[in-house]
């Protein structure tokens, strides 16, 4: 058995995610190579060799790599597919794009979104918003299976895998060209992975309310700021703050859900998380449900108090 | 400019799932069902180039049982030309989803494909990345903002962070995202229209395609509940209960 992990990162760092997945391939058992597929990657893939457990990196380098362009990745590794008897990607944006087109090339079905491995051929996956759990046994030979990272504790640092630099698919001539990117750039921890999210929802009633309410009580946390849907359709936060069923998942140690009512594509992206406080002044709002604290009350004055009491 | 748009028909988005007791599945007996939002987005985004004038035919196809006919009038109201019904009661699966739409793309030659980025029942978020690869077309997933034009497409892209901007040359797939556009409610005149509107019946048979499915389904299961909490009486029993007692702070 030989697992390929694809690694989420950006060039200059490894993505958080990576070693949550390489910990779910660790269920899986058998050797374990993680693909850097980048552009002046060498520090993801150093961090990378760096992680427990792995037997080698392999780092693959090219302008389109760099842009994790679908097509190339996935021409990338099918050309390695050859030697591993399973490829686990991080479900990440990045991974979501490519992974399913990697599966289509290698004529097999993914395994989306695992959050447990039972056996080898047999995982656990969220369907309907996460309100249902399928157990899925896959038949196929090579098996292109994506990772929940928040299912997964991340493996510890400790290894010295080798990293070996492996030749980067040619271009087909019929990839998307990249054009531009608009990436924030934030001091605050990443939503996915942060140990604490406060979201703020529809009730802050505009992107000014939504920037003097929230993100001054997350910079006071240190924690990350997320969305509810109806908040980001708003215009009142950026849609990568979404979280939900089609927005990031997260499952964060403490999350505090700012006049968000709980409707159940929101509660997908959160219900995993350790503990749940809510502040909203509907006390029948269906976010109560899933609060293990709850304060029925104005934002506007709860959410100052709040500040005040954490000092 | 000929645009296909894939359909399905699922489990209205405001539906509460429930889990069947033999855990052999969701329960849908009796369930409204819809058009997955992400095909109705789809589908306004390719009707409105439509009526740009960047489009000249819209076809919307859908995989699945006879009622899918209904999902498929739904796309033709809000303005599709024609669609295409492959009619089967196999719940198939994404990779024999993208070799049917292949099958058709074979005979229609469409010049672009905009799809729904994911259903919202199997959460897959797959079948227009495995459509783009077996045709080997380039693609463009989670898009915001498509702007066409002289057999290309401008795209924005919803990427982790902010946006991310690619060109494709047509032909091309893109799987459209939450905001790309609001869909429209049809008319009730161009509901009526839509009755007289062509569906064609297929069977996957027609095409070739094996539909069942390599991965089994062992069991469907609820998710552990998490039940409510207590409710606190202000901002300082909070955060004394999350220092001490839940000790998250």
């Amino acid at each position: 058995m030989a697992v390929l992990v694809v690694a989420d990162h950006t060039n200059a760092a490894l993505g958080e995610a990576t070693a949550k997945t390489v910990a779910a391939a660790q269920k899986l058992g058998g050797d374990i190579d993680i693909l850097v597929a980048g552009q002046g990657a060498r520090p993801a893939a150093d961090a990378a060799a760096k992680l427990a457990g792995v037997r080698k990196v392999l780092l693959a380098e090219s302008d389109a790599l760099g842009h994790q362009l679908a097509e190339a990745v996935t021409d990338t590794v099918v050309s390695l597919a050859g030697g591993y008897d399973a490829i686990l990607i991080p479900a990440t944006s990045a991974g979501k794009n490519y992974s399913p087109r990697i599966a289509a090339k290698l004529d097999v079905n993914q395994i989306t979104d695992v959050i447990e491995v039972v056996s080898p051929d047999t995982f656990v996956r969220p369907i309907y918003a996460g309100n249902a759990l399928e157990t899925v046994q896959s038949s196929d030979a090579k098996k292109v299976i994506t990772v929940r990272p928040t299912a997964f504790k991340p493996v510890a640092d400790g290894g010295s895998a080798p990293v070996e630099t492996v030749a980067a698919a040619p271009a087909a001539g019929r990839e998307a060209g990249f054009v531009g990117e608009e990436v924030v750039k934030s001091d605050r921890p990443e939503l996915a992975g942060a140990k604490i999210v406060v979201s703020g929802g529809r009730a802050m009633g505009s992107a000014e309310e939504f920037h003097r309410v929230i993100e001054p009580l997350a910079d006071k946390l240190g924690a990350a700021v997320g969305a509810s849907r109806a908040a980001v359709d708003a215009g009142y936060a950026p849609n990568d703050y979404q979280v939900g069923q089609t927005g990031k998942v997260v499952a964060p140690d403490l999350y505090i859900a700012v006049g968000i009512s709980g409707a159940i594509q929101h509660l997908a992206g959160m219900k995993d998380s350790k503990v749940i406080v809510a502040i909203n002044k509907d006390a029948d709002a269906p976010i109560f449900q899933v609060a293990d604290y709850g304060i029925v009350g104005d934002y506007k004055t709860v959410v100052p108090e709040l500040m005040a009491a954490l000092g | 400019m000929k645009v296909l748009v894939p359909v399905k028909r699922v489990i209205d988005y405001n539906v509460k799932v429930r889990v069947k007791p033999d855990q052999t599945g969701v329960d849908l007996a009796n369930v409204k069902m819809s058009m997955n939002p992400f095909d109705e987005i789809a589908t306004e985004e390719a009707v409105r180039m439509k009526e740009k004038g960047v489009a000249t035919e819209v076809i919307a196809v859908s995989i699945g049982p006879v009622q899918a006919q209904e999902t498929i009038r739904t796309a033709l109201a809000m303005g599709a030309d024609r669609g295409i019904l492959i009619q089967t009661d196999v719940d198939v699966d994404p990779l024999a989803v993208a070799k049917l739409l292949k099958a058709v793309i074979a005979e229609e030659n469409p010049d672009l494909v905009v799809m729904g980025k994911q259903a919202i029942d199997g959460d897959n978020n797959a079948v227009g990345q495995m459509l783009a690869a077996l045709l080997d077309w380039p693609q463009a997933t989670f898009a915001s903002k498509i702007e066409v034009a002289d057999g290309k497409a401008s795209v924005t892209r919803e990427i982790d962070g902010g946006l991310q901007t690619l060109e494709v040359s047509l032909p091309a797939v893109i799987t459209a995202d939450l905001r790309l556009n609001e869909p429209r409610y049809a008319s009730l005149p161009n509901i009526m229209k839509a009755k007289k509107k062509e569906i064609a019946i297929k069977t996957a048979a027609d095409y070739g395609v094996d539909v069942a499915s390599k991965l089994k389904v062992l069991k469907v299961t609820e998710p552990p509940k998490r039940s409510a909490g207590v409710k606190v009486e202000n901002a300082a029993e909070l955060v004394a209960k999350l220092k001490t007692e839940a000790g998250v702070l």
